[in-house]
């Protein structure tokens, strides 16, 4: 089926520009409205056919008289398809208004033509323009209360003008028009000969879609890992730019690992290439194994991964945004934990100057630096509208409170060299299945991240599908298994990075060979009663265990030796998860700074 | 939880799920709110369509509102709506501990509608609150929720009815032969035409008539009304939709019992 041409635009205004009047003008004159719905009107406008009636469509509405939130209308013509952001033009509601213009690709301004250029007509351009709006078609309504002169339209597009030239890269179009009486919107009035322009809407029919993301790098975020049997792995998602073809190089990231397109899935067949917006399941060559929220990219323009970024940001809730507290971040395929760290400062939306701030209230705009605790995959906004957003949820109240446009990863802040020559620490997690090692562990390991120290994660269960997927689970098998992953953490220690392990472990001898090897080694014990592990059983297993299914389990049919002077002890379950990572934090620190 | 009614938004709702998840099944079963007042030709494709694409189908009847002897004669259509549809809904999510459901429902379909969420979030009684919702920019959804908190998901929210219809030719997807335009028995009662289906109370002296005509939506056979049409085929239908004058919705009798009666629907959970 070939993609219908449809653009998206959103109409914004102060209130009582008519915005309403001229939608409904648009829709009813392009036959986008039926006749049981123009009855429907006429039932409850005051004075015969009240056109703003069509699209302010809630109960409470009518009785306000205003518009509360975003109404999506849809028409078309011969030429093209048209879905209309109505977005309101008061003031508290200016997050609705950035709602409407996230997805447009044009923006529709309208100016009472007796008011003139208004400071809201100036904060609903800027914010369209900082959601990456670079097209705008300026409506100079009202004309018929003007006697449709000239003079009022030439102002008021100079004065527009003049300030436009401070939202750099965008093109104009001005158009004089009475949406009540109709002039200039479907057709050309006769009212005003002195225009030469077009009608608006011939002007929307024609006017070109820009930011067809098909030519900019290639960006697949995955959503989902379909696995219908065992040999059977393919990544799905929405192709958010580019385009991809089997045999292509593609990097994984996070990983950064490159490897290629083995071929691209759809529901009748395979396919010999795809693009931006198409939905698809790609496989890939090799043994790579990819999550929710990962990402494939093209190796040649990779996007970047930091978890520190320069956010312009648009605060959307009653309660200011909070320093340093958290809030989850979600952008592309993932959902993480991140603290804006500092506000860099607040913009005057009808100037975009730069002022100092302590908070964002709501409505607000500014820019901040944002701190993830996991690095985010992305590109700038002003290349990638969907590498580039991200919104902030209050983990409290689940609200979304912000939207954010990613302007640039900061670098961090050189990482605190460990004293001794960039001497390198194993942290050894030991203890049951179940016993809360792998969380721990990644707490800390996410902690030291944050700190700025190089730092990485071993897990036992990741270990085994990869570099010791040869092994069993016999006595010699577990103690090969130990080994490899103390052989990778010797070389990362000796070569001044944190090496994170987690691996249950279960024989003292083994682990006291690697802490010979290692020198620089802390074990923590996370302890908790095998009682307690089997109730967690967060993995299955222990149910497995006791119906026979897996022999040689660990706590079940094969000993677990406890560390005899571990490091640290964590009773994971009696302590906090935040009590627990202190405790550990505190010994880790002072091995660093020792 | 995908919200299946049999209908072609349903149709077409159903294939998308297919090939997000393809070669896999989608990893959710479908619901059928059963009103039993629905045509009879409608739980045979339900039946036949769910067997042959191998999902799960959950059919749910409000049993307690049917032996209390709801019906749309006795009660009116807007008491009957609201026990056998909304509340069997409220009831079906509570039993099956759906936290999302996904419908079919679209903006273009009704004014009160044009101002949902694609994520639309409903409160632990399973109501909407329009003039507290999350805001939605790009593609990115919040679908946070508390226990007992759920989220209807709208995934065709900016289709169009032609949108539809067009995908359905491109996809070639079976849809229920009520759709196509045949001669059936109707009683005329001005603009509407309503089947003879359900022991349908006549007026005195009514008398069913010979009607070319097909169903623009599908819904329970009191509330949903034909109109007089000859488009036979989904081709048909593309070429009939542009010239039609009345809306999609205009013969649901429900949607029109007051004024704004979809937004008061949907407050309670209707979806």
């Amino acid at each position: 089926m070939t993609e219908p041409d449809v653009l998206r635009f959103t109409a914004v205004g102060s209130v009582d520009d008519g915005k309403s009047t001229l939608i409904g003008r648009l829709l009813y004159d392009c036959d986008g409205v039926y006749d049981d719905q123009l009855e429907s009107v006429r039932k409850v406008s005051p004075a015969g056919l009240d056109l703003a009636f069509i699209t302010d469509g809630l109960q409470a509405e009518r009785e306000q008289g205003i518009t509360i939130d975003v109404a999506y209308r849809y028409f078309g013509t011969s030429k093209r398809r048209f879905i209309i952001a109505d977005t309101p033009g008061h003031e508290q509601y200016t997050r609705n208004m950035a709602t409407g213009a996230s997805t447009a690709d044009l923006a529709l301004i309208l100016i009472d033509a007796r008011k003139g250029v208004l400071p809201q007509t100036k904060r609903h351009a800027c914010i369209s323009w900082l959601l990456g709006i670079r097209r705008f078609a300026v409506v100079i309504n009202k004309m018929d209360l003007v006697e449709y002169r000239r003079q009022e339209f030439d102002l008021i597009r100079q004065d527009f003008c003049g300030f436009a030239q401070r939202l750099s890269g965008c093109e104009l179009e001005f158009f004089p028009v009475s949406a009540l009486a109709g002039d200039n919107v479907v057709r050309r009035s006769e009212r005003m000969p002195w225009f030469d322009g077009d009608a608006l809407l011939s002007y929307l029919e024609n006017v070109p879609i820009d930011g067809s993301p098909r030519m900019a790098a290639f960006r697949f975020p995955v959503q989902h890992v379909i696995r219908s049997d065992p040999d059977f792995r393919a990544y799905a998602g929405q192709i958010a730019s580019g385009r991809v073809r089997p045999g292509d190089e593609v990097m994984v990231l996070p990983s950064r690992l490159v490897t290629r397109i083995r071929s691209i899935g759809a529901f009748r067949a395979d396919l010999d290439h795809a693009f931006s917006p198409m939905s698809v399941a790609l496989r890939l060559e090799g043994h790579v194994d990819l999550g929710r929220g990962d990402m494939l990219a093209d190796p040649e323009q990779p996007p970047f991964l930091a978890r520190r970024l320069r956010v312009t940001v648009v605060w959307m809730a009653e309660t200011p945004l909070r320093l340093n507290q958290p809030y989850l971040v979600k952008h592309a395929g993932q959902r993480v934990c991140a603290e804006v760290c500092r506000l860099v400062s607040r913009l005057d939306v009808e100037t975009l100057q730069e002022h100092d701030a302590a908070t964002l209230c709501l409505n607000e705009i500014g820019d901040v630096e944002l701190e993830s605790h996991r690095p985010l995959i992305a590109d700038p906004y002003c290349q990638n509208r969907t590498t580039g957003s991200l919104i902030l949820i209050d983990p409290a109240s689940n609200q979304t409170v912000g939207a954010g446009m990613i302007a640039s990863a900061e670098e961090p802040a050189a990482p605190p060299l460990p004293a001794g020559g960039g001497r390198g620490l194993t942290v050894w997690f030991t203890g049951l299945s179940s016993s809360g090692k792998s969380t721990l562990s990644r707490a800390v390991y996410e902690r030291l991240w944050a700190m700025g120290y190089k730092v990485e994660l071993l897990d036992g269960d990741a270990l085994r599908q990869h570099l010791c997927r040869d092994l069993g689970f016999s006595k010699q098998d577990r103690d090969e298994n130990i080994r490899r992953i103390g052989f990778v953490a010797e070389l990362l220690t000796r070569n001044g990075v944190i090496a994170v392990a987690a691996a249950i472990s279960p024989y003292r001898e083994i682990r006291d060979e690697i802490r010979q090897r290692i020198g620089n080694f802390v074990e923590v014990y996370a302890n908790a009663p095998l009682a307690v592990c089997e109730e967690r059983d967060t993995k299955g297993l222990y149910k497995k265990a006791r119906a026979g299914q897996i022999p040689g389990f660990t706590g079940i049919s094969d000993p677990y030796e406890p560390p005899l002077r571990p490091e640290v002890e964590c009773n994971t379950d009696r302590e906090s998860l935040a009590e627990s990572v202190e405790k550990v934090m505190r010994i880790v620190q002072s091995r660093l700074s020792a | 939880m995908l919200l299946y009614s049999i209908g072609k938004d349903s149709s077409v709702l159903l294939r998308l799920a297919q090939k997000a998840f393809h070669p896999a099944k989608p990893p959710f079963p479908l619901l059928h709110v059963d009103t039993t007042y629905k045509f009879k030709e409608m739980p045979e494709f339900r039946d036949r369509t769910c067997a042959e694409l191998g999902v799960r189908l959950i059919v749910h009847t409000s049993r307690g509102a049917r032996e209390d002897g709801v019906n749309p004669f006795r009660l009116g259509s807007w008491k009957c709506c609201a026990i056998l549809k909304t509340q069997a809904l409220l009831d079906a999510m509570r039993e099956g501990s759906f936290d999302a459901a996904i419908g079919g429902a679209r903006r273009d379909e009704e004014k009160s509608r044009a101002k949902e969420r694609v994520f639309s979030f409903r409160d632990a009684n399973g109501q909407w609150d329009p003039r507290h919702q999350r805001p939605e920019l790009w593609n990115l959804f919040n679908g946070r929720i508390e226990k007992g908190e759920s989220v209807r998901v709208f995934p065709l929210s900016n289709w169009t009815e032609l949108d539809v219809w067009r995908y359905i030719e491109a996809e070639q997807i079976p849809v229920v032969p009520l759709y196509f335009a045949k001669k059936r028995e109707m009683l005329v009662r001005g603009n509407l035409l309503i089947p003879m289906e359900h022991d349908v109370p006549r007026l005195p002296g009514e008398q069913p008539e010979t009607v070319m005509c097909r169903m623009r939506t599908l819904g329970c056979t009191y509330c949903t009304g034909a109109i007089r049409s000859t488009a036979s085929s989904v081709s048909e239908i593309i070429d009939e939709l542009p010239g039609l004058r009345r809306s999609e919705r205009e013969n649901r009798l429900i949607d029109h019992d007051q004024e704004g009666s979809m937004e008061s629907k949907k407050r309670e959970g209707y979806f």
